[in-house]
């Protein structure tokens, strides 16, 4: 393998986003269970990270913990240099499904996050957001009403609204048939290089990392440590049957395989 | 009509008009072939009905009958809405408070009628206390198992933007557990219309319950005591029928299961 285990941060500036020696262990009846051991990670401003991963390996718990909904049973996460203790509005986590409100209409859920604003700047707000995700003429519709594609959108659009510094994408497309899956990926960067924010995306799918990311990073499975950290050396758009990127692919796999080994 | 095909139309008003027709064909004969002198046939009580309407009696039971649940169903849900949800958020509170709400709720409002009595003596307040009784369990049952389901997405979403533990309830917990909330309000509301009736007959004297009670007690109207009973079955059906609807608002018809 050539790439290090020892992550190395791209930038002299200082880190968006750091985790720092990170650990995480579930009590079970009574019985300690590792999740993760000794995670760092310094993520850039506006980068895109994806988390791969075996399936139960603990990406989720990675996410949960810098999302600030878990607290790490050892070492800390830090945003701008400062110490992540909860959820806060600043970072929004997107789910996999059902994660928007059933109960409210598209606009709602939108402005769901904007209630302290004026009224005018909310609904300038909301319509900026519908536009960016291309809702237009469902504003007024509930999301039984929409398909699952356009509610994993609205999902995103709701994240959006409150302006975060960071996204946090819990496999936000593993629900959705592969045709609209492929066609998310597309929306999501078309977002994401509108908005330039930091994404860090879980998935269990190598090609949408090897699609989205600035860099993906390998979990081992459990106890997850970080095995490796692949920098996606390609500019987008993407061109999927490139050497590049096939090759890339490749050791994605082979590193995921080897996982499966461990 | 076979189980597969879906009725047609006119089918869905036929069969159940013919099997009303039939019923009261039977209840007719029985009276004529029993030749009983005491219970009241069909056309007895139809005129009945319109005897009770000419008296102008019926309307004033009727609304007494109608504020009493007004009142005594909303305070339910008034009182019944909050608790459960707060019993609901904190487990805690839900284990201490559950015992006695457990051996409260199956004491019949019926039984308390006599202390009903004691409280409010005969009169209005003693029977909107028992509908109030009767209707609250129902909605606070309903309301804290609503709470306990509501999926971990939605409070973590609603935690995700900042919202404290009384915007959490207000904002999320509550609209997410409200399609329950209403499954349990309309079964409150279907006992509330019970209570009322068998409160009336004791604790007060208005209202349709009386009515029934005063038609037997004075003169032996069975007339009067069977039309006045299926005025309570029709408002009854209303009520039933009108909450019902409530199902159909779009911010709640996602919880039910034939929503579409």
């Amino acid at each position: 393998m050539s790439q290090t285990q020892v992550v190395v941060s791209g930038t002299k500036s200082a880190p968006k986003l750091r985790v720092d020696h990170l650990g995480v262990v579930y009590d079970r009846d009574g019985q300690s269970m590792p999740v993760l051991e000794d995670i760092n990670l310094e993520v850039r401003d506006g980068e895109f990270i994806c988390i791969v991963g075996p399936s139960g390996c603990g990406k989720s718990t990675l996410l949960n913990a810098m999302a600030g909904f878990l607290s790490p049973t050892s070492g800390s996460v830090s945003i701008d240099g400062e110490t992540v203790t909860g959820p806060d509005p600043r970072r929004i986590l997107v789910f996999q499904e059902r994660g928007v409100f059933p109960w409210l209409t598209v606009e709602g859920n939108i402005g769901f996050g904007l209630s302290k604003l004026p009224r005018a700047e909310r609904e300038k707000r909301i319509a900026h957001y519908v536009k960016t995700v291309r809702l237009e003429g469902f504003e007024n519709s509930y999301p039984s009403d929409l398909s699952g594609g356009m509610r994993q959108r609205l999902q995103v659009a709701r994240a959006l609204a409150v302006n975060p510094d960071i996204l946090f994408l819990d496999e936000p497309f593993g629900a959705l048939d592969s045709i609209t899956r492929v066609i998310m990926r597309g929306e999501l960067l078309r977002i994401w290089e509108a908005v330039r924010r930091t994404i860090l995306f879980v998935t269990h799918d190598i090609d949408e990392a090897v699609q989205l990311a600035d860099r993906v990073v390998v979990l081992s499975s459990r106890p997850a440590r970080i095995q490796d950290v692949l920098t996606i050396d390609i500019a987008h758009p993407r061109n999927i049957s490139s050497p590049r990127y096939l090759e890339l692919r490749d050791e994605l796999l082979k590193q995921i395989g080897l996982a499966y080994e461990i | 009509m076979s189980a597969m095909t879906k009725p047609r139309t006119w089918e869905k008003f036929f069969w159940p008009l013919i099997a009303a027709a039939l019923l009261l064909a039977l209840w007719h004969y029985s009276v004529v072939w029993t030749a009983t002198k005491v219970f009241p046939s069909p056309m007895n009580v139809e005129k009945g009905i319109v005897e009770l309407f000419n008296k102008h009696v019926l309307w004033a039971d009727i609304e007494d009958s109608l504020r009493r649940v007004a009142i005594g169903f909303g305070l339910a849900v008034g009182v019944g809405i909050p608790l459960g949800l707060s019993l609901g958020w904190y487990p805690a509170a839900n284990q201490i408070a559950n015992p006695v709400i457990q051996l409260i709720r199956p004491i019949s409002p019926i039984a308390w009628i006599p202390v009903a009595i004691i409280f409010f003596g005969v009169g209005d307040r003693a029977a909107i206390f028992l509908v109030f009784l009767g209707s609250l369990f129902p909605i606070l049952v309903a309301c804290v198992s609503g709470v306990s389901r509501v999926p971990p997405i939605f409070r973590s979403a609603g935690r995700n933007f900042g919202l404290s533990t009384p915007q959490l309830l207000a904002r999320v917990v509550f609209p997410a557990a409200l399609p329950q909330i209403l499954i349990g309000a309309r079964i409150a509301l279907g006992i509330a219309w019970l209570v009322v009736v068998a409160g009336e007959m004791i604790a007060v004297d208005s209202g349709l319950g009386y009515l029934v009670i005063d038609s037997r007690n004075s003169g032996k109207r069975y007339d009067l005591v069977v039309a006045a009973m299926l005025m309570i079955g029709i408002i009854g059906l209303a009520l039933d029928f009108s909450f019902r609807g409530l199902e159909r608002i779009k911010s709640v018809r996602w919880g039910f299961r034939d929503a579409s």
